[in-house]
């Protein structure tokens, strides 16, 4: 039971993380806070990609150390998640420049500020 | 070579666009009639990969890629070694998505070669929007959910990019923050579903994943976490808020090409609806079909009454991009709702599909179309606000006919395109419920209304002084409308054969899961 | 040849060829019509617009705004507009709440069916 509580643990993680990231969007003012919240929703995505790569007692396939009958895992998902975190690099990058600009155009980073279109 | 080319064809049409982006600073350096030329050929060449790939597959049936293996055998099935490789499967409907992408990249690539050409920063610009163009194309010719995921954010990022690329005051910007934020947790929620299928199946190969899906909770889970950001990316109320701040900001050509963007989208939600889960959606399908209807007719409702009161044209013309999309929406849905009835999908749930299809590429026709015409009068009067414009027809007559094309199209006005495409969805849909066709056409009719306005407002009256200046735009922008008026028109007076060799084939490829699944997988 | 090209909608069907004979003829009764006028009707003889008793604008002096176009229908629908208009509240975390909000109604509907 403490085992199975103990794999599940990562998820709960994930499901924590995403939480807390969207909280800090919803209800954070701040441009750059709200930026915060995303980047963790986006690490959570990463932690979940990587956690349901999990095998147990398998092995990285690096063969040149391995041991006798290695259960190699095929590394899907970390590939998956290094192409999303350049992915989310660029993004948040790219992101946070419009807030610098936003901020130096309006004067401002409150989000219920960056209002000039609506309606 | 040329079978060579005709093989690698699916490789070529993402290899071509983002060959030309990274180039396109290089060119740059030296000249900008080098930039031009080598812009216009990127054009040409992506836009004649899309027609010969879309010729080839509406010919001869569906074609699979597989990136770094000989076929398809070697990465799945019974012999597979290696099940994980990206594999791109183009059938009917994404050759028609093809087609839209391509003609209206060409049409708008021409366009900017002449709109942009007065402004700096046109080696990113272009770099941009190649990127954008091989994004859209990669997120409707791919069979794989995660290189989905990787083209979906290429397109948003890009697309983010553009909106955001004039600035202006700052205002840009805003608008392309709202559009990066929103596209970025769609992504995320997208990639997190993808994340869950995987687990569960051990495959990112849409066929694959569609011949093992179970169902269960999780699989349910999954379907939410897909559709509603999916949605959320082709503009449906009450998830629209973005469309018309971006499409404002946007350079004109940039948001012709983001309605195509929009309906990538909009293809994916189809997908995943149609291919991923089809029938399995058993008890819910009637829920998601409603789901599509009750979107659809909010977005077709909300869209048009917003557009009527809006005094910036652009601004105008996005809520009437989400209106349109509830036409789609709500023929998608009607056919989804009727899924599990043979009678009725054969009686109307077809026909529905397939005017929601047709709209699709008519709306990618007459929209772009639109936005060209505002972008032509922006040029010349530096203004988007309608109440400080007028009396253009006297120097801008070409522009004012091509927007009279436009506006009757997408007021459903016949002989253009919009009316066929909307008489497949009034005449299908009433079979149904007859309130959604009422709604649909009383839609129509505030459609039209406000074209009016932005006709009279724009065109009408006697000439402005502030505007004696104004002539006529630039030929390459002329042709760039030309191309897609020509087809508006074309396509208004013989509906019937393109509606039997391309919307067809598309809907009987969206409704043939099994089709789909057996042509990567083999049997049936 | 025109015939093999109406579009089918199941429940009727539409071919623009005919369409376009059909206003042509329209067009050319509606010339006919037109025919009888009397031909001595020369321009400048029409009376002035009546515009509720002001003098008719100068040229160039009558360009209606566009936002006061459709006024009326406006102001009869402004029960529906002062709810729909604040909505498009412009704040980038509102956009994100209401794509969350439409997510968790689905995961009701979709859970509990």
């Amino acid at each position: 039971m403490i085992s199975r509580l103990l794999l599940a643990f990562p998820v709960f993680t994930v499901v924590a993380l995403v939480i807390l990231g969207l909280g800090a969007m919803l209800l954070k003012r701040n441009l750059i806070k709200v930026l915060m919240g995303l980047s963790l929703v986006e690490s959570a995505a990463n932690l979940f990609l990587i956690v349901i790569g999990y095998r147990q007692g398998g092995v990285a396939p690096i063969f040149t150390n391995v041991p006798e009958h290695p259960v190699m895992v095929l590394p899907t998902v970390q590939a998956l998640t290094l192409t999303s975190i350049v992915i989310g690099v660029a993004t948040t990058a790219m992101m946070l420049s419009f807030a610098m600009i936003i901020y130096k155009k309006y004067g401002t980073a409150d989000v219920h500020k960056i209002k000039k279109l609506k309606g | 070579m040329f079978s060579f080319c005709i093989r690698h064809l699916p490789a070529l049409l993402i290899a071509a666009p983002l060959f030309t982006a990274f180039v396109v600073p290089l060119a740059g350096r030296l000249g900008s009639r080098v930039r031009a030329a080598w812009v216009a050929l990127g054009a040409f060449a992506t836009a004649g990969i899309g027609f010969a790939l879309a010729a080839k597959v509406l010919g001869s049936g569906p074609v699979t890629y597989v990136f770094g293996a000989l076929d398809h055998a070697q990465t799945l099935g019974a012999a597979a070694a290696f099940p994980i490789r990206i594999m791109f499967e183009v059938d009917a409907f994404s050759a028609l998505m093809i087609l839209i992408s391509s003609l209206s990249s060409l049409a708008i690539t021409i366009y900017s070669l002449a709109a942009e050409s007065r402004q700096s920063g046109l080696d990113i610009f272009y770099a941009m929007l190649f990127l954008l163009v091989a994004g859209v194309l990669g997120m409707v010719a791919t069979g794989d959910l995660f290189n989905f995921f990787v083209f979906l954010e290429i397109s948003s990022l890009a697309g983010a990019a553009l909106v955001a690329y004039r600035i202006d005051e700052g205002v840009a910007v805003e608008a392309g923050l709202k559009y990066a934020l929103l596209s970025t947790i769609g992504a995320l929620s997208v990639l997190i579903a993808i994340g869950i299928l995987f687990a569960q199946y051990n495959a990112l190969n849409l066929a694959a994943v569609a011949s093992r899906l179970q169902f269960g909770t999780l699989d349910k889970i999954a379907l939410v976490l897909l559709a509603v950001p999916l949605a959320m990316k082709a503009g449906a109320v009450p998830m629209h808020f973005w469309t018309p701040d971006s499409y404002a900001a946007a350079p004109s050509s940039v948001t012709a090409f983001l309605v195509v963007s929009s309906q990538a989208s909009l293809y994916a939600l189809f997908r995943i609806l149609y291919t991923l889960y089809g029938h399995l959606l058993q008890f819910s399908w009637v829920t998601f079909g409603w789901f599509l209807i009750i979107l659809g007719v909010l977005s077709a409702f909300v869209g048009v009454t917003m557009a009527l009161t809006q005094k910036d044209v652009k601004r105008l013309m996005a809520y009437h991009s989400v209106s349109q999309t509830g036409y789609m929406l709500l023929g998608a849905g009607v056919a989804l709702a009727v899924l599990g009835n043979a009678e009725a999908l054969a009686a109307f749930g077809k026909t529905a599909l397939a005017g929601a299809l047709f709209h699709m590429f008519n709306n990618a026709l007459y929209k772009g179309l639109l936005f060209l015409t505002a972008g032509a009068v922006f040029y010349r009067t530096g203004t988007r606000n309608l109440d400080r414009l007028g009396g253009l027809g006297h120097t801008m007559p070409w522009t004012m006919a091509f927007f009279m094309i436009g506006a009757l199209a997408i007021a459903g006005i016949p002989p253009f395109n919009g009316f066929a495409s909307k008489l497949l969805i009034y005449e299908s849909v009433y079979r149904l419920s007859p309130f959604l066709s009422i709604l649909a056409m009383v839609v129509s009719i505030l459609t039209l209304a406000s074209f009016v306005k932005v006709f009279h407002a724009m065109f009408l009256g006697p000439p402005r002084a502030e505007y004696a200046e104004a002539r006529e735009v630039p030929r390459p922008m002329l042709a760039g409308m030309a191309i897609l008026a020509a087809f508006v028109v074309l396509i208004g007076l013989l509906p019937r054969p393109f509606n039997d060799h391309m919307i067809a084939p598309a809907v009987e490829a969206l409704l043939d899961r099994v089709g789909y699944i057996a042509t990567i997988l083999g049997g049936s | 040849m025109t015939f093999a090209w109406t579009l089918e909608t199941g429940s009727g069907t539409w071919n623009p060829l005919l369409w376009l004979v059909a206003f042509g003829v329209a067009v050319g009764i509606g010339l006919y019509i037109r025919s009888f006028g009397r031909a001595d009707n020369r321009e400048g003889d029409a009376l002035k617009p009546f515009i509720s008793g002001n003098e008719e604008p100068e040229d160039g002096a009558s360009h209606l705004p566009a936002s006061n176009l459709y006024w009326g229908f406006t102001d009869a629908l402004k029960a529906y507009y002062q709810k729909v208009v604040p909505l498009h509240s412009g704040i980038p975390t509102d956009y994100v709440a209401w794509m969350l909000g439409v997510m968790a109604v689905m995961f009701i509907i979709v859970l509990a069916t």
